[in-house]
């Protein structure tokens, strides 16, 4: 296991209401789990105990069998690497120099890299395709490089585990299709992955388990087309849902279609957005 | 011409230092010709006036410049990573109110004290400072970024109002040393206080470098530098304690010195880049070059006069920041 969740509850200073709610759940190694669920449903929330950020105010969250807040920060980064929601690097440093950041777990704060961190850079780099990028300047990448340069500083950490807070936020398709490629190729090669994602197609496509959150607990959970059914994806995201296979023979994500009716339910999410939609 | 890799660069840096401390021992109102320098200097060398000039009255001056000088830039590095805020400098945070209070006290009862004893009111009055703001800023929790720079600016303001009233009550006489020391000075540097200053400012400055890759990391964000495995909130503290007992250290040694802590380190950064473990040491060694030619400066452009070293910093370093600010603009847009 690598990821216990039990019972966890956690509330913001000065929050109205709690982020998380008596959250249990089990993430298994080797498996590419996808948290997914409405915009303030608790997603990051989770993900921070799952990485030992914030320490659950009830229950608990542990890595590995041990209690995440315990881990020492340097050792948990070698085993869990994270592409985070963070500001784009201002910094100006090469993209080669910002994925050397990723071997900073190994080594001494002063010291210089030793060859076999060199090696898992140069890996990390040619993994995430940005081997031609390497001397750009990250302050001039695009959305869909920064977010490849980010994996690549997270591969670079050589870590067991990836955590992905919306790693395709913001990108196209094709990027978007990129990064959960390189986290399915993570997981195929043994390693285990937690992703945030709005993409529900792109979590049915490339997630062995989902977790759908609503309002701060855990509304389904379980293999996609399990979590994928329309009663529910209706009831959590508040908007009539239809869920259609693709009718692929290799490919088998779901679609999730909103319908354009809202049902008439006045004042609830969306519903002036569905009136203004249908002329 | 400037070395483009950074080895090079800490090189030239290196030799910089040791031409600056060597001009500043060669000028000053009594003219020394660079040979009688050397001849002072070297071990076994002929007693003279002039060897009793350069070890006797200029070299402790000029180490102590150079020594404060490297204080103040690695502190002014330290407090732009902590704050992630390029106008970070190192007092900011009230260090310099706090030393400013504690040596014009000292100064204004009036009794015939030494520098040292003004050099220790002033390090009492900056330890007051530095644990009114970190106590305030550390009141949740964890050191709050954010509360540290205003807590800072209250404090400073809150101390820099004592200063005005200890000066408006006192005689005119105190008033004018008073307000000497405030513009800085090492007119009064002795090998005791010196000592102190190295003691001081020698390991801080090693225990910045050693924390150089977690420093890097919270560029990123301090969430992010978690991720790499940084211990934010240790580091964090660490560094503001560094930087605070670096700056305490050269403004009891030299009064309040501007612009170092917060020129320097851009300047290095634009022209070599933003990774502390060459950051660190080419700002320790660019700040003491500052100072000592600053210091230098200071004793002969007014002979036989001599000029608040903190005025020839500023009218000194500002210039040559803004030519180097247009320049690194310049090239990053280009």
């Amino acid at each position: 296991m690598s990821f216990q969740v039990r019972n966890a509850s956690f509330h913001y200073p000065r929050a109205d209401h709690p982020a998380v709610r008596g959250i249990s759940l089990d993430i298994p190694s080797g498996c590419h789990a996808a948290i997914v669920g409405p915009n303030g449903a608790g997603k990051t929330t989770l993900a921070r105990l799952l990485l030992g950020l914030i320490r659950p105010e009830r229950g608990s969250a542990t890595f590995a069998g041990r209690p995440a807040t315990a881990w020492p920060r340097r050792e948990i980064a070698r085993r869990i690497g994270v592409v985070a929601q963070e500001a784009p690097p201002s910094l100006p440093i090469s993209v080669r120099e910002y994925v050397e950041m990723g071997r900073n777990p190994y080594v001494r704060a002063w010291a210089p890299l030793r060859s076999e961190d060199r090696r898992h850079v140069m890996s990390a780099l040619r993994r995430a395709d940005l081997e031609p990028l390497e001397e750009r300047s990250v302050t001039e990448l695009s959305g869909g490089e920064v977010q490849r340069a980010k994996l690549a500083r997270a591969f670079a950490q050589a870590p067991e585990t990836l955590v992905l807070d919306e790693p395709t936020a913001h990108l196209d398709i094709a990027h978007e299709m990129a990064i959960f490629r390189l986290v399915r190729e993570f997981v195929d090669a043994g390693g285990s992955a937690v992703t945030i994602t709005h993409s529900l197609h792109l979590a049915s496509r490339f997630a062995d388990l989902l977790f759908l959150l609503d309002d701060g607990v855990l509304a389904a959970s379980g293999a996609p087309p399990e979590v994928l059914r329309p009663e529910i994806l209706s009831r959590v995201f508040g908007w009539p849902l239809e869920v259609v296979a693709l009718g692929h023979p290799e490919i088998a994500g779901l679609h999730i279609v909103p319908l354009d009716s809202h049902g008439g339910r006045e004042g609830e999410p969306g519903a002036e957005a569905a009136k203004g939609g249908s002329p | 011409m400037l070395a483009r890799s950074r080895s090079a660069g800490l090189l030239t840096l290196l030799a910089l230092l040791v031409g600056s401390i060597l001009i500043g021992l060669a000028i000053g109102p009594a003219e020394i010709a660079p040979s009688q320098v050397w001849e002072a200097i070297r071990p076994g060398g002929a007693a003279s006036p002039e060897r009793d000039i350069v070890l006797v009255v200029r070299l402790p001056r000029v180490i102590a410049a150079a020594l404060a000088g490297g204080a103040l830039a690695v502190s002014g590095v330290l407090f732009q990573a902590l704050l992630r805020n390029p106008l970070a400098e190192p007092y900011l945070l009230g260090v310099s109110s706090g030393a400013a209070l504690g040596a014009v006290v000292v100064l204004s009862l009036g009794f015939a004290v030494g520098p040292a004893v003004v050099g220790l009111a002033a390090l009492g009055g900056a330890l007051l400072a530095i644990a009114t703001v970190f106590r305030v800023a550390y009141s949740t929790g964890r050191l709050d970024t954010r509360v540290l720079i205003l807590a800072g600016v209250v404090v400073a303001s809150f101390f820099g109002a004592g200063v005005m009233l200890v000066l408006t009550l006192s005689e005119g006489r105190t008033t004018r040393s008073a307000l000497l020391w405030t513009m800085g000075s090492f007119g009064h540097a002795s090998w005791g206080m010196i000592a102190a200053l190295a003691a001081y400012a020698l390991p801080a400055a090693v225990a910045a470098f050693a924390l150089s890759r977690h420093l890097n990391a919270l560029a990123l964000g301090e969430e992010s530098a978690a991720h790499l495995g940084t211990e934010v909130e240790r580091i964090k503290w660490v560094s503001y304690l560094i930087a605070s007992l670096l700056a305490a250290a050269a403004v009891s040694v030299g009064g309040v010195i501007g612009f170092v802590g917060l020129v320097v380190p851009h300047a290095v950064r634009l022209l070599w880049g933003v990774d502390h473990r060459f950051l660190v040491p080419m700002s320790f060694l660019a700040g003491g070059t500052l100072l000592a030619l600053a210091d230098a400066l200071a004793r002969t452009v007014a002979r036989p006069l001599e000029v608040p070293v903190g005025v020839v910093t500023a009218l000194l370093g500002v210039p040559f920041f803004i030519v180097l600010l247009r320049r690194g603009y310049a090239r990053s847009s280009g």
